[in-house]
């Protein structure tokens, strides 16, 4: 199997920043609060690291634990779902299934030796732009501290 | 409980409850395993003839296809139906049944204390009947049967939680335990000796440390928490056929996530693998897919081993997916098939609970 190992040519995905390495976060951000905290982040003017890439889903259940790790395999260094917080879901109750289907693909990770720490939930609601900020920055500094996704170059995958 | 006192082998003992039942108009059809003995093969079958039932054999240690899969639908008929099931078979149906592709309203289950099931090629080596006296052998003895599937030598859910009737073997014969009402009342009539009794507590625990070990050990050699490279060693020879979530009980859907358009011809997905990976192996998306079904059935996996043997490549799945699904499972204190009233797991929630998530 050592030739499907190989890594493949080239970095062309990498971003690269004054500080060396800046990952990439996939972020699936449900449109009633976490986009929505995005957002108000991004109007309020707050500053948080270009390494999240936001996409919009209608309710963080709507987040099959497939779409986590397809975007883990595709070289993701980070993969963030936001939803509303516990008790305020838009659709009542769509988040506390998002945090046992999460728990079900961290499992699976740990249970296969990936790295569950690449996998996140956060809690951000639409007023909370400062805390979209910081979960931001506080991902994104701890992701650069485990370096790039080894997903990235793996040519198996 | 009350029991049946038979002097036949625990095969010809169901045949004979078959027959009967069949005969005396309490059922409509019967959901057996079925001899073949003029291409030395057996099949799966649903007989609605007493004379159909020469050839069944109840407790054939084989297992084609999972009668839970194959029953999940057809219980749905509106027949009266009595299928004989393995304890996983009878586990895998609950959990279709949970998942509304299965009813237990018309159907009277016959289970028994379960040894375990050849693989496949072992059929076409070894003879049916071969098989069958070895385990009937090894169920005189009290013991697993040497050459099961792995993950039969492993299992330590082989008595049934939740049958209608349960069939215990023993040294001169056999007990038919009649758990439920509807089995009282379907067996209403047909003869032999009553007795008090349930299958051999003693007899039990002692196979179950067995069978404890053995999980622990096939557990243990299992090429896992590898990381990226112990799944490419694990699940590089996969051939991306699907047969594994073809054959599995669990794996209900209708239109699988994982046989779609999208996922096949992700176009875009190649171009980035070319453009940043330097090319791309094929098939590709196996992992994906293995993984992704273990996020999707494994907390429901009962442990049958149907993924293993169909596997041409040779993959433990059913030891992998066995394994990790016990680890999913344990998140919700969920035991897959034990009881049609408790919940699937990821269709409900408790609102404390996962704190650390979030």
């Amino acid at each position: 199997m050592t030739s499907a190992r190989n890594h493949g040519a080239g970095d062309a995905g990498e971003i690269r920043s004054e500080g060396g390495f800046s990952p990439r976060i996939a972020a699936f951000l449900c449109k009633w609060c976490s986009y929505t905290g995005a957002d108000l982040a991004g109007t309020s003017r707050l500053q948080y690291p270009v390494s999240i890439i936001p996409i919009q889903v209608m309710c963080s259940s709507r987040v099959d634990p497939v779409f986590l790790i397809q975007a883990f395999l595709s070289g993701a260094d980070g993969v963030l779902v936001g939803g509303c917080h516990p008790g305020d879901c838009h659709y009542e109750t769509g988040n506390y299934h998002a945090r046992r289907r999460f728990a079900i693909v961290r499992e699976v990770f740990d249970s296969m030796g990936l790295e569950s720490a690449r996998l996140r939930l956060s809690w951000i609601s639409a007023s909370e732009g400062p805390k979209f900020a910081q979960v931001a920055a506080e991902y994104t500094s701890r992701i650069r501290e485990a370096g790039p996704n080894p997903t990235r170059r793996s040519l198996f995958l | 409980m009350n029991s049946i006192v038979s002097r036949l082998d625990a095969s010809a003992a169901v045949r004979e409850l078959l027959g009967w039942l069949l005969g005396e108009g309490r059922t409509d059809a019967v959901l057996t395993p079925r001899r073949l003995p003029e291409d030395g093969s057996c099949d799966l079958a649903l007989l609605t003839a007493p004379e159909g039932l020469d050839r069944a054999e109840p407790l054939l240690p084989v297992m084609t296809t999972n009668a839970g899969q194959a029953l999940s639908h057809l219980s749905l008929s509106g027949r009266r139906l009595t299928a004989v099931l393995k304890p996983c078979e009878l586990r895998a149906f609950t959990e279709r049944v949970k998942r509304e592709q299965g009813s237990f309203e018309r159907l009277l289950t016959v289970s028994f204390v379960c040894g375990g099931v050849f693989p496949l090629g072992r059929v076409l080596s070894d003879g049916p009947d071969t098989l069958a006296a070895a385990a009937l052998e090894a169920a005189r003895r009290g013991e697993t049967p040497a050459g099961v599937r792995e993950t039969c030598a492993a299992c330590e859910h082989f008595v049934p939680t939740n049958a209608d009737v349960l069939v215990s073997s023993g040294e001169d014969g056999c007990r038919i335990h009649l758990c439920t009402p509807r089995a009282e009342e379907a067996l209403e009539g047909f003869g032999g000796e009553r007795v008090d009794t349930a299958p051999d507590p003693a007899g039990i625990e002692r196979v179950l440390a067995a069978r404890s070990a053995a999980r622990a050990e096939l557990y243990r050699a299992l090429p896992v928490e590898g990381g990226l490279d112990g799944l490419i060693d694990l699940f590089g020879r996969c051939v991306g056929c699907h047969g594994c979530s073809r054959v599995c009980p669990i794996c209900y859907c209708l239109l699988c996530d994982f046989e779609s358009a999208g996922l096949e011809g992700d176009l875009p997905r190649f171009r980035a693998a070319l453009d940043e990976r330097g090319g791309l192996r094929l098939p590709s998306g196996t992992i994906l897919f293995h993984l992704g079904r273990m996020t999707h059935m494994s907390f429901s996996c009962v442990g049958c081993g149907m993924c293993s043997d169909a596997c041409p490549a040779g993959i433990p799945v059913a030891a992998v997916f066995g394994r990790t699904g016990g680890r999913t499972a344990a998140l919700f204190d969920y035991v897959p098939g034990r009881d049609a009233e408790e919940p699937v797991p990821v269709t409900v929630f408790r609102e404390e609970e996962l704190d650390d998530i979030g």
